[in-house]
């Protein structure tokens, strides 16, 4: 190959018990170019930035990494920082109590002899490296957590810089920024380039990355596609998302037979919610939903786009702040307090992360399933009836098939998707008629998530209204009757099963976000 | 091979773990001080001087289980000991408003303590070393650093009287025949409750233990009751104290195992998150844990005062300690969620009885409280590596 190729990875496989992960992926950048990886959520891209920079040490995967013409077996981050590769992962990794200019140098700290920290040449260095990033007029004495996210963003990027990187890979760098803000970013990156710095983006705002890379590789399933090379081949969005979605639809999901709709039984009007911890920010703008009995209808979008804001600020004010709009359920508006009020109201929310939100894992399974229904169902003047619980739980665990010794098993010792089943039965017993499931079949195999989508379908016959969230697009397009497309916190669009397919989804998105782009300039 | 209708289910012999750690540690200290502490005297002793311990590590354990501590309890105690001692001693008023007077403040103590915690989100460590300090501070300015009594002996009887006896001549002694009839209904209650659970299980098909395990436990248990109460018979009768700990014994029990208020406390400390969205309101949860730990912390404070005869500013110094680490020598998990109440009186118990056996073997209490910070740490260590291995 020729000499201008800094990184090449090739025939990459890396395992999770059993799971292939990342498949024989290839992947070739050139030195000072940025290069886009994209694919779908689970698609295989973050894991594969994890191997590059050592997360996933030298072993534990297969294929090879030449970086700079030799071959590398990074056993850590410090591996692959010593050779100039650095990862900000979306999440930030600053501190955010301690100064700008100690953020910029963590783990890194300029010191005068071994372990004092020289203050001096530590702010003034900051400041250089603040200059690159285009924060040359921040004062690098006040705590980071003063600073917006953009510009938290930034001081990731010249921490990177402090570091001598060569190649820099960022994960969705522009997730939780405003247009401004990611604007500013991406032009920062260009600068960089500028400077030679070679970057690898991860994203999914592909009107972003159209705007700033060379060349896109596209993930799928754990493989690499193909290559696209601006000025090359056809570049623009449509291109990468046929690529993205490119695959047939197998039968992994249960056929519905015999769909009757009912009435609309749940509704919400007029939905407005603020950030939490920003009064100004707002987070939903104008939600507008409805879902008939027996009908399954499912919040389509990308991550961050306000879905499971909408259904925590929905069930019980668990999210936001300053929340206005109306929820209806059985045509009777509900006012809805407190999550005590949304069981009371027969709504019930299935959280996407069942270990933080759905589970106390050292309790057992009975007492997992039996704890929301327990004041309503289970008791008497607050005394438990233990034996209807275990009956319940015992009906439940055959009925949904969690696999387990008994229900006195501890549910931490469980498999992901027999936890999901613990979460779904627990909800279950509280007899909602609107179960809102907010990625129901994460991070489970795929044997369990058909038998989730069997447990949907049979809570759709009984003529519950079901709402799912879900991130997967095929799982969507799979499992409901229609969807709502979430875009930056408001309704992007209406689809109905006939005529959805990944593309139209991903359209939706798209011509939101342009709306958006006008409305702000 | 499984029988159709029949499910059996092994015992799960973790659970009584540290009963018969307790049993060991008696017959250790009986067989080093060659018997005395078996004689009936001492098993009054160990009952009177634990009365107080057991009453705080029932409140604490509710602490425990939210995944906090409360360090507030010993300054609590002596708060409402030099209350009631005031009252009685300089305003010579009836020990009945002096009782009344000494709950209402600890209710007090614990509406404050519970009121930063779970309104203003003050971390429990904070907030009860806190009342630590200003209790302590309180009891001193109230008493002048002075001693106040001696109490009115009806009050003592609180903690140090006995229940009517009816004593017949018995070998080179007396023998109470109340303590006999209550061992006999206490022996019937327990089978027959024994026996009704398992035909419950059996109703309900549910798996139930094989027979020589009930059988064993049963015996074990018999066992114990009869040789405690034979013991408390050949002395004065049952202690007082007793009456109020098996009392409280059976409504935590029944508040913690039975009741939608208390298996929240376990769900809060299991994962608060995931509480808060089940409909829980935590907050409400944790305000009245720490009430309640200032009620009992009043009740114990009673107790002592009535056992001590008397008002001392240093009353209940290090009683938070004691009870917290009942709780957890008697396998309450430190991150919450997990715990039992008669693990704690168990755990209260093995304190109460290292503290007895050593006086008698002549340890001094530095020496004692190295035993006793050692046992500590080696049961939670245990717990824990116990725990791992199974994860």
């Amino acid at each position: 190959m020729s000499d201008n190729i800094i990184l090449e990875m090739n025939h990459i496989t890396k395992e999770f018990s059993g799971v292939k992960a990342l498949d024989d992926v290839n992947i070739k950048v050139k030195k000072g170019e940025i290069h886009a990886l994209c694919g779908e959520n689970g698609a295989g891209k973050s894991t594969l930035m994890n191997v590059l920079s050592g997360v996933y040490p030298h072993g534990t995967y297969e294929g090879d990494i030449i970086y700079k013409g030799e071959k590398c077996a990074f056993h850590n981050l410090r591996d692959s920082e010593a050779k100039g590769i650095v990862i900000i992962h979306q999440e930030l990794a600053l501190s955010p109590l301690l100064s700008v200019a100690e953020n910029v140098f963590l783990g890194n700290e300029r010191t005068s002899m071994k372990g004092v920290i020289d203050w001096t040449e530590t702010r003034r260095r900051a400041q250089e490296v603040l200059a690159r990033v285009g924060l040359e007029h921040e004062d690098v004495n006040v705590p980071v957590n003063s600073l917006g996210v953009g510009k938290q963003q930034l001081i990731e990027i010249a921490k990177a810089m402090a570091k001598k990187v060569e190649l820099l890979i960022l994960d969705e760098p522009t997730a939780a920024l405003n247009d401004e803000e990611s604007q500013k970013l991406l032009d920062i990156m260009l600068e960089l380039k500028r400077q030679g710095i070679t970057s690898i983006i991860i994203s999914h705002k592909l009107n972003e990355i159209e705007y700033v890379s060379d060349s896109i590789t596209i993930i799928r399933d754990g493989k690499s596609i193909e290559t696209l090379v601006k000025g090359r081949d056809e570049y623009t969005e449509d291109r990468v998302i046929k690529a993205m979605v490119g695959r047939e639809m197998t039968n992994r999901y249960p056929k519905r037979e015999n769909i009757m709709l009912g009435k609309v039984i749940f509704e919400v009007k007029n939905w407005n919610v603020f950030h939490p911890d920003d009064e100004n920010r707002q987070v939903l703008k104008n939600i507008n939903i409805k879902v008939r009995a027996g009908e399954v209808v499912g919040l389509a979008g990308l991550m961050g786009a306000g879905r499971t804001e909408l259904a925590m600020s929905i069930f019980g004010r668990s999210y936001g702040q300053k929340i206005s709009g109306q929820v209806l359920v059985n045509g009777n508006e509900v006012k809805i307090r407190n999550v005590k009020d949304a069981i009371a109201a027969k709504i019930a929310y299935i959280s996407e992360d069942r270990k933080t939100y759905g589970l106390n894992l050292i309790a057992d399974i009975k007492e997992n399933m039996a704890i929301a229904a327990r004041p309503q169902f289970f008791s008497k003047h607050g005394v438990i009836n233990a034996n209807e619980e275990i009956l319940a739980a015992q009906e439940y665990k055959k009925r949904i098939n969690v696999k387990a010794n008994s229900i006195k098993q501890v549910v931490g010792s469980l498999s992901g998707g027999n936890q999901q089943k613990v979460v779904i039965a627990k909800w279950m017993l509280t007899q909602p008629d609107v179960l809102i499931m907010d990625e129901p079949t994460r991070g489970i195999d795929v044997g369990a998530k058909y038998e989730i989508y069997c447990v949907i379908n049979e809570l759709a016959k009984a003529g519950k209204a079901i709402i799912v969230i879900s991130s997967e697009m095929q799982e969507i397009i799979g499992t409901c009757d229609r969807l709502y497309v979430i875009n930056e916190g408001e309704i992007a669009g209406e689809l109905t099963s006939e005529e959805v397919t990944q593309e139209r989804i991903m359209q939706c998105i798209m011509a939101h976000n342009r709306k958006g782009d006008e409305d702000g300039n | 091979m499984e029988t159709k209708n029949k499910k059996i289910v092994k015992m799960d012999m973790k659970q009584y773990g540290m009963f018969f750690a307790l049993i060991a540690i008696y017959l250790i200290f009986a067989v080093l001080t060659k018997g005395a502490n078996l004689s009936p005297m001492n098993i009054n002793n160990l009952i009177m001087q634990n009365g107080y311990v057991v009453i705080l590590a029932i409140g604490m354990l509710l602490c425990v289980l939210t995944g906090n501590i409360d360090l507030g309890v010993g300054s609590v105690v002596a708060v409402c000991g030099s209350v009631a001692g005031i009252i009685m001693i300089d305003l010579k008023m009836n020990m009945w408003i002096a009782i009344i007077a000494a709950l209402l403040v600890g209710l007090l103590t614990g509406i404050f303590a519970g009121f930063f915690i779970a309104y203003l989100g003050i971390p429990p460590f904070v907030v009860t070393l806190a009342t630590m300090l200003m209790g302590r501070g309180l009891t001193y300015t109230l008493l002048q650093a002075q001693t106040k009594g001696p109490f009115d002996q009806s009050y003592n009887f609180i903690g140090a009287g006995f229940l009517p006896v009816i004593k017949i001549p018995f070998g080179d002694g007396t023998l109470d025949l109340v303590s006999i009839f209550v061992a006999v209904i206490a022996s019937v209650a327990l089978v027959v409750s024994e026996l009704r659970s398992i035909a419950t299980k059996k109703k309900y098909n549910f798996a139930v233990n094989p027979t020589w395990q009930t059988a064993t436990k049963l015996g074990v248990m018999l066992f114990i009751i009869w040789f405690f109460f034979y013991k408390l018979a050949r002395y004065n009768g049952l202690p007082f104290v007793l009456l109020i700990m098996v009392i409280l014994i059976a409504i935590y029990g029944f508040i913690t195992s039975k009741t939608v208020a208390g298996r929240q406390i376990y769900a809060l400390g299991g994962n608060r998150k995931a509480a808060n969205l089940s409909g829980i309101d935590t907050n409400k949860v944790f305000f009245w844990v720490y009430v309640n730990m200032g009620v009992l912390s009043a009740l114990a404070g009673i107790v002592l005062a009535a056992r001590n005869g008397s008002a001392t500013p240093k009353a209940g110094d290090g009683f938070e300690m004691d009870a917290i680490a009942s709780c957890y020598i008697g396998g309450a998990a430190v991150a919450g969620g997990a715990g039992t109440i008669v693990g704690a009186v168990v755990g209260a118990f093995v304190m109460g009885i290292l503290n007895n056996g050593m006086s008698l073997f002549g340890w001094s209490t530095d020496i004692q409280k190295i035993v006793k910070g050692a046992v500590l740490l080696g049961a939670v260590t245990m717990d824990v590596l116990s725990k791992r291995k199974k994860g």
